[in-house]
């Protein structure tokens, strides 16, 4: 009993002490030392009417690689500790298909989901979004059918190729950028028409890389987890 | 945006990791750890962009009329905030699929039932006796040794 209320203790002094660190800051006003410096050079030197994406993939792109690697990690782990579907044959042909509205909702929802999430990865570099955003909206496009029609899997290595070869396309445009005399990850190929589709050099490529192996990663996750539902 | 809204968010964010933290620490069920887990990362991603907010200012993208000396938010949080939700959900990922199979082993996702099948595992493995109380642990005196008949006899009178 002592042990809770020293819980309770503990958030509430934890979050006291959050507050008063925070209201202690001018809050609305922050000193932004690096940001500014990005914000006032990053359309001149990256090309991206995205600032954020400018930051994510250009300023800090070896930071986005390791994350990266740490989703990579946790999608091995996670195959690691769930281990192969078992009988996957007899399992998924006892699993009935999904009613009406969800396999009808599903066939209607795929091809629209696909165009959202390439929309969204392909103008990272333009509007709010990215290959993060996009890729988890892919994901949810390849996992809708399986909802639908539990009998029809889709193969993991399939998934795995992909996963790879957006892996490999991200690491090897770094070396790119590294063989041309400059720093890994450089972005290449010039800055192009500030708010263009084709501007901001290979961050499209970078991007699109990101979004196939997050959405990749996210729907094979997601799948193992299902299918370990229904084989147990 | 007021006053009263950026309090407002702010108190949310802090009651956002406060109520993460004291779910993770009061609850047993296993499920509703990795919730309270993922409750108080929201509230830390919430806090993170709330540092990067600057009053009067758009969001850090470009738009074709715009001039570019208008003011802007901070970027950096949001970028980072971007790779702390990516790295939360793999995280969140892997906590449940030990959850999953936690489940299939022991039948439970009560930590404190969970922890009792667990040692009563651990002490039929290693031919001890269980340990009846906290403050007598089976390991502190010799004991005689324990034939298999007696430890099935042990488990069916603490069951």
């Amino acid at each position: 009993m002592l042990t809770r209320y020293g819980a309770l203790l503990f958030a509430a002094g934890f979050a006291f002490l959050l507050f008063v660190l925070f209201t202690s800051q001018p809050l609305g006003a922050p000193t932004m030392l690096a940001g500014q410096a990005v914000l006032n050079e990053a359309a001149g030197t990256v090309g991206a009417a995205n600032i954020v994406t400018a930051v994510v993939l250009a300023y800090r792109g070896i930071d986005t690689l390791g994350e990266l690697s740490i989703l990579f990690a946790a999608a091995t782990a996670v195959g690691l500790v769930l281990g192969r579907s078992h009988g996957t044959d007899a399992a998924a042909t006892a699993r009935e298909p999904g009613g009406f509205i969800l396999r009808a909702g599903a066939d209607l929802l795929f091809p629209l989901l696909l165009v959202v999430g390439f929309y969204i990865i392909v103008h990272g570099h333009l509007t709010p979004g990215g290959g993060f955003q996009g890729g988890v909206v892919l994901a949810a496009a390849f996992v809708l059918p399986v909802l639908a029609r539990p009998s029809e899997t889709i193969s993991h290595s399939a998934m795995a190729w992909v996963e790879g070869l957006a892996g490999g396309v991200f690491i090897v445009t770094g070396l790119l950028a590294l063989a041309v005399d400059r720093a890994f990850l450089t972005p290449l190929l010039g800055t192009g028409q500030l708010g263009t589709l084709l501007s901001a050099g290979t961050l499209p490529l970078l991007y699109l890389a990101v979004g196939l192996k997050v959405g990749a990663e996210l729907a094979n996750l997601l799948l193992r987890m299902t299918e370990e539902e229904s084989g147990t | 945006m007021s006053e009263f809204a950026l309090l407002t968010l702010l108190i949310g964010a802090l009651g956002l990791i406060a109520l993460g933290i004291g779910g993770l620490v009061l609850s047993r069920n296993l499920f509703r750890i990795v919730l309270a887990l993922s409750l108080a990362e929201a509230g830390a991603n919430l806090l993170l962009v709330l540092v990067g907010f600057r009053r009067d200012a758009v969001a850090p993208i470009i738009e074709s009329g715009q001039a570019l000396t208008a003011i802007m938010v901070d970027p950096i949080p949001q970028a980072m905030v971007l790779t702390a939700i990516v790295i939360g959900v793999g995280v969140q990922a892997l906590a449940l699929s030990l959850a999953i199979r936690a489940y299939a082993a022991y039948g439970t996702l009560d930590m404190s039932v969970m922890r009792r099948r667990m040692e009563a595992d651990i002490d039929a493995a290693a031919g001890a006796q269980p340990a009846t109380s906290l403050h007598a642990p089976a390991g502190g005196r010799p004991l005689p040794p324990i034939s298999a008949p007696r430890l099935a006899h042990d488990k069916g009178a603490q069951a």
